[in-house]
């Protein structure tokens, strides 16, 4: 498989996940029980009684009263201009407010990827490398704890000690970097764990390879084995976690933001799920598969930077 | 968050080589296998104290759903203004709330609909995945492309945001919560039951059987459902923990049933308007959250160990 | 030696030189979940500088937890319990971590067991070579990297300066381990330890590679323990060898001595069962199928065609396809009446994954040949040869894309659904790996009774009398039915999956590599068995193997295959002692054990009973040193 052809290969999945998460959001919002323009009227409030003709007059509006496949057809055509349509709650539109919200939600998911990759990795790695065995049991089994925790219940253990008590940081709806800490801290906690589970169970397989015998029979030692061919070799199975870690940071954002009352997108989602908010969910979902397969490219073309069998084969080599 | 239970499987250990280079280790992968569909029975898990203490609690909590008047004489929803805001205390154990509710009582009281809602959430991930996964690796080609593009575009839309999608679609409640949350662990289940029925099926010993006449069926039946059931099992006991989260999540959020039902994480949040008076209507059902979590958690870790090294 | 050996040591066994390596009474237990496991008990073994040393064995009896032990590099578990392990001198027993580590690769170099999965993937092999020299402090930077060509041109790799900027994976089985020498010699060390270095290559890399390690003991006097399972390899590079079973040295000497007068039983049984290039000895009649053929599992008795003379061929209706029925055709071409399997022009190519456009590899390409009923025609090749590929086409498990396999005349290629299971009950298969072909969770019985339900063969008493038969057949005790595939050592389950081929009374059966997963005694009594059963029933064997040797014992005609294509085909005493094709000549003079003149040799057979030595159940595929070895009870054999 040439380079151009894996390129070629991956790009047209990730335009293809695309595609699918918001043909599968449509389908979901529309076919399943619930009629949007009821939701709708009574959303924006005031009419306690609604004649049939009201909700004709608002469907032609919406263009709701089209037939299914058509209405499809415009909501992709839209999609594709950057059009996502408008909230039903506010009457703004969807690009807009996702526009809006974003800045302040990258910062908090940008900084919390690189928090929870460092301190899995060191954890990882520390694990490994630990001589005495009470420390590396320790450090073995903190990642499994970590990973147990409700986000919420770490969100406001944090602020209750930290703000309330202590008077470190701000404790709610805090902007700049003092703000950020918090939050950021607690939707990293899990992703770190996630982040030592897998890289700490890859380095174990790794070093129990017969190449890790060759290379200690050649008389090196622990740290060379584990930082010149360990963690090259373990971080191939390894990256895909980031894939995974995008995702869960996506989804825990909603939750992050909700406990510290932080605008973003997550509080975007959070309420436009409570009030039903269709074209707003769609929305979110399209962006987070976007980003989610943005990431998972990225992933899918540093395999063959790391490991030179793939990119003789195209293809991912499990031994 | 139960997108922590699609990191890649357990890689087979390798057994240090000993002698005699011929033939490879086939025969102890498969005794492995053998063992650890035996080894992998509750008899053999309470050894040390943390798996007894995870026991203990899953045991607890279960009783508090099954009879939770057993456990506390407070009414979960009736409050008596007079005692808002106390303290733990030995009369009430994890305090009162700003309607001078019992919160112990209300936690107790709440283990049902949580415990309700993971397991439906459970059966809906394994009935649909199997099914999925079965069909994915039996029927041949078409049947396995349209499928697993499936599953990927579910795995490609993260698990918290696909469950608020479906609930913004079928609406609140425990169960909706529950299916919700269920749907996000489907594509998990999917593939490994695909992935054992194409392991089994490309087995030595099933291409042999063929060759003496069985038909795919029979194979299906005495083979591969009963290769897969391990694994599978492993999985859901892994996923129990991580269902229990994302619905406490969910409900933290608001979706579940409408007040004054005291779903564990609507406690939470409702105590969170009282952070800076109130510590324990946060900090005491976040705990019993933690505890199940973790003790599920440690359960399925002990099981699923069991299983690859007896 | 100093103390009391475990077997029996020649007093010449004693180098005159001094020893690089001087191990005595070692003892290597492993600590396992049922307490202590001892793996090597009471061992004493030198290496003389310039020799090469051997230790044989069989699986489990010890030998590679040895060479572990030498490196200071036990599995987990691992212990040395007792003994000396002396490097020139100096006891290695008790070194700390950081002492071992100037030992490692610099004093002592390890050629591990299978290239393929030693490198490690992700590094260029000359980095890799290079850094051994960065570990001992030899060279630095570019000189590391220059080094490390040489090296390598040193270890016979070809066009060394541009392979040692690719990766292994780019590398043939037999360059990788010319790289992993390289780095086992690169830092010059007194004594190299090579751990079945050549048994996951072919016959022909093999011969090389060990030409290579043979000239670096000669050439730099660099002392060599080579650890294998194959007395054919020791006969033709030690000049000493130490005899391992169950734990213990059984014995030791000069080659030469113990090769040609083996005083110790086990010795004389491993020499007596390895196999020789002699060509199967046969009753000169053709084998009408004798009467006993009978005791077979009949099912149910179907209309035997007219053509088929033999009582055997009346167990399956004939397959229905677009040839003629009966064999008789009246076609000029028509079949010899006396050929089962026809095969004319078979071809099969696989789409080939890699750079560059899409291209195909032709695995199979125009084979043909013939088995006359009740024969054996062993099919030999090399890695790649197209050997599998045949058997999978002629089992109908491949569909090829030219070309015919005609059973009794009959097309048998496009067959499908039912016609195929027809077929099946005349062409059985017997699988490489014993380990994969049974299904784990069944017991003895259900694995024997499968085939006859699936047919619907007999009611509950006549499949259980059949079983009965079956397990006859194949000399297991009844009292295996009730135990499953993982509770039986390798010559067991092999012996269930013959016995399972067996069961619906095939015409054919395609033995693929039955035995190279086996042990050598248990592979000897395994081919007795295929032996044995073709006499008693008649069967034909299509026999594939990539040990020259092996298809010799068995086989009535041979046919070498080679990328795809058939070289050589002709009767077994003709292609062993007059091969025509030069590829032949190739493979026959790499088969080891030619150079010594003792090796062929018969000595009495000693009255063993027939037991698969050292194997208690799954252990020797499962290779894990843990459990297996117990002490023998043998006494010393004086």
């Amino acid at each position: 498989m040439t380079p151009a052809r894996y390129l070629a290969g991956r790009v047209l999945r990730a335009v293809f996940v695309v595609w699918a998460a918001f043909t599968l959001a449509f389908a979901a919002l529309r076919l399943l029980p619930g009629d949007p323009v009821a939701l709708m009227l009574s959303g924006r409030g005031g009419f306690d009684t609604l004649s049939p003709r009201d909700i004709a007059r608002a469907k032609a509006e919406l263009g709701l009263d089209r037939p299914l496949p058509v209405q499809y057809g415009h909501a992709l055509l839209d999609a594709l201009h950057g059009d996502l349509g408008a909230s039903l709650q506010t009457g703004q539109p969807v690009t807009r407010m996702i526009a809006d919200a974003l800045p302040s939600t990258l910062a908090l998911g940008g900084t919390a990827l690189a928090l929870a990759l460092t301190a899995g990795s060191a954890l990882a790695v520390s694990a490994h490398l630990a001589v005495s065995p009470a420390v590396r049991q320790l450090l073995r089994s903190l990642p499994a704890f970590a990973v147990s925790l409700p986000s919420f219940a770490v969100g406001l253990l944090l602020i209750q000690l930290l703000s309330v008590r202590w008077h470190l940081f701000p404790s709610l709806g805090g902007t700049g970097v003092a703000g950020l800490v918090l939050p950021a801290c607690t939707l990293a906690i899990p992703g770190a764990a996630l982040v030592a589970q897998v890289l700490g169970k890859s380095l174990h397989t790794v070093l129990r390879e017969p190449y890790a015998d060759t290379v200690r029979a050649t008389g090196a030692g622990r740290a060379r084995l584990l930082l010149g061919h360990g963690l090259r070799n373990a971080a191939i199975p390894a990256v895909t976690v980031v894939g995974l870690l995008v995702g869960y940071l996506i989804g825990g954002a909603v939750v992050v933001e909700t406990v510290f009352s932080r605008p973003g997108m997550g509080r975007i989602t959070q309420a436009a799920v409570a009030t039903q908010d269709l074209p707003v969910v769609q929305g979110v979902v399209v962006l987070a598969s976007f980003v989610f397969a943005v990431v998972n490219l990225g992933v899918d073309l540093l395999y063959p930077v790391l490991d030179p069998r793939i990119r003789a084969t195209g293809r991912l080599v499990t031994s | 968050m139960s997108g922590h239970g699609t990191a890649p499987g357990a890689v087979a250990d390798r057994t240090p080589a000993d002698d005699a280079p011929v033939s490879s280790g086939f025969g102890a992968v498969a005794g492995r296998r053998l063992r650890g569909v035996r080894g992998a029975t509750l008899r053999h898990v309470p050894r040390s104290p943390g798996a007894v203490l995870s026991v203990l609690v899953l045991l607890l909590v279960l009783g508090w759903a099954v009879a939770p008047e057993w456990f506390t004489g407070q009414s979960p929803t009736a409050g008596t203004p007079a005692e808002r805001f106390r303290p733990p205390s030995g009369a009430h154990l994890f305090g009162t709330d700003q309607l001078g509710r019992d919160v112990y009582a209300r936690v107790v009281h709440g283990a049902s609909l949580s415990l309700r809602a993971t397991v439906v959430a459970i059966a809906v991930a394994l009935v649909v995945g199997i099914l999925l996964g079965l069909a994915a690796g039996s029927f041949g080609r078409w049947a396995d492309a349209v499928i697993m593009r499936l599953v990927e575009v579910m795995l490609s839309v993260p698990p918290v945001l696909l469950s608020l999608t479906i609930v913004a679609a079928i609406g609140f409640g425990t169960v909706q919560v529950a299916v919700a949350v269920g749907v996000t662990s489907v594509a998990a289940f999917a593939r490994v039951m695909r992935a054992e029925v194409l392991r089994v099926r490309t087995a030595g010993y099933v291409e042999a059987t063929m060759l003496l006449g069985s038909r795919w069926w029979r194979v299906l039946f005495r083979y591969v459902l009963p290769a897969a059931v391990g694994p599978v099992l492993a999985l859901a006991a892994l996923d129990f923990g991580l269902v229990v989260l994302a619905i406490a999540s969910l409900s933290f959020l608001g979706y579940g049933e409408p007040p004054p039902a005291p779903e564990w994480g609507a406690l939470v949040a409702d105590g969170r308007n009282y952070l800076a008076t109130a510590w324990w209507l946060t900090t005491l059902p976040s705990l019993v959250v933690t505890a199940v979590v973790l003790a599920a958690n440690r359960l399925s870790r002990i099981l699923e160990t069991r299983g690859e090294r007896p | 030696m100093t103390s009391a050996p475990a077997g029996t040591t020649r007093p010449e066994a004693v180098s005159q030189d001094t020893p690089v390596l001087r191990i005595t009474d070692l003892r290597v237990g492993y600590r396992t979940a049922a307490g202590t496991r001892t793996a090597v008990d009471g061992l004493d073994l030198t290496a003389a500088p310039g020799r090469i040393t051997a230790v044989v064995g069989e699986s489990g009896s010890g030998k590679s937890t040895t060479a572990h032990a030498v490196i200071g590099l036990l599995p987990p578990g691992g212990r040395v319990e007792h003994g000396s392990v002396r490097l020139e001198g100096e006891e290695l027993t008790g070194l700390s971590e950081r002492a071992w580590r100037d030992v490692r690769g610099r004093r002592i170099g390890f050629v591990p067991q299978d290239p393929g999965v030693s490198l490690d993937p992700v590094k260029p092999v000359g980095r890799q070579v290079a850094e051994v020299l960065r570990v001992h402090h030899l060279a630095t930077g570019r000189g590391a990297a220059q080094r490390a060509v040489d090296l390598l041109a040193a270890a016979g790799l070809p066009d060394p300066a541009r392979r040692s900027r690719q990766y292994p994976h780019e590398l043939s089985g037999g360059m990788r381990q010319r790289v992993l020498i390289a780095m086992a010699t690169a830092a010059r060390p007194r004594l190299l330890v090579a751990d079945e270095p050549t048994s996951a290559l072919d016959v022909t890399v093999q011969r090389q590679i060990l030409d290579h390690l043979e000239a670096l003991a000669a050439d730099t006097g660099t002392a060599v323990l080579l650890i294998t399972h194959d007395l054919g390899v020791v006969a033709d590079r030690a000049q000493h060898v130490v005899v391992m079973s169950r734990a213990r040295v059984v014995e030791a000497g000069p080659t030469r001595e113990v090769l040609a007068d083996p005083r110790h039983p086990y010795t004389r049984r491993l020499l007596a069962d390895v196999p020789r290039l002699t060509p199967r000895a046969r009753p000169a009649t053709p084998p009408a199928p004798p009467a006993e053929a009978t005791s077979l599992p009949r099912p149910s008795p179907g209309p035997a065609p007219g053509s088929r003379p033999a009582p055997l061929s009346g167990s399956a209706p004939p397959v229905p396809g677009p040839g003629p029925a009966s064999a008789a055709g009246p076609s000029g071409d028509a079949p010899d009446p006396g050929v089962l399997l026809r095969v004319r022009g078979l071809t099969l190519s696989f789409p080939l994954r890699g750079p560059g456009p899409r291209r195909r590899h032709l695995a199979v390409d125009g084979v043909g040949f013939d088995i006359p009923r009740g024969r054996t025609l062993g099919l030999v090749g090399e890695s790649g040869s197209g050997k599998s590929t045949t058997a999978r086409l002629v089992l109908g498990l491949e569909r090829p894309e030219a070309g015919t396999v005609e059973l009794d005349g009959v097309d048998v290629t496009a067959v499908r659904g039912a016609a195929r299971r027809r077929l099946h009950r005349r062409v059985q298969l017997v699988h490489q790996n014993p380990y994969a072909s049974l299904n784990p969770r069944f017991t003895v019985e259900e694995l024997l009774t499968e085939p006859l339900r699936n047919h619907r063969v007999g009611d509950r008493a006549q499949r259980a009398a059949t079983v009965r038969r079956l397990l006859d057949d194949v000399a297991l005790p009844a009292d295996v039915l009730r135990r499953r595939a993982a509770e039986l050592s390798g010559g067991q389950r092999q012996r269930v999956a013959i016995a399972r081929a067996l069961a619906l009374g095939p015409d054919l059966l395609v033995c693929d590599e039955p035995v190279s997963a086996l042990d050598v005694t248990v592979q000897a009594r395994i081919l007795e068995l295929l032996l044995g059963l073709q006499e008693r029933h008649g069967m034909a064997y299509l026999f594939i193997s990539h040990d020259l040797a092996v298809v010799g014992q068995v086989s009535d005609r041979v046919a070498v295959l080679r990328a795809g294509h058939v070289v050589e085909e002709g009767a077994t005493d003709q292609v062993l002692r007059t091969p025509r094709h030069p590829y032949t000549r190739e493979l026959l003079a790499a088969v080891p054990g030619r150079r010594n003149p003792h090796t062929p040799h018969d000595p009495d057979t000693p009255d063993v009973p027939e037991e698969e030595p050292g194997e208690t159940p799954g252990e020797a595929a499962a290779r894990t040193p843990h459990r297996h070895d117990r002490p023998t009870e043998d006494t010393p054999w004086s």
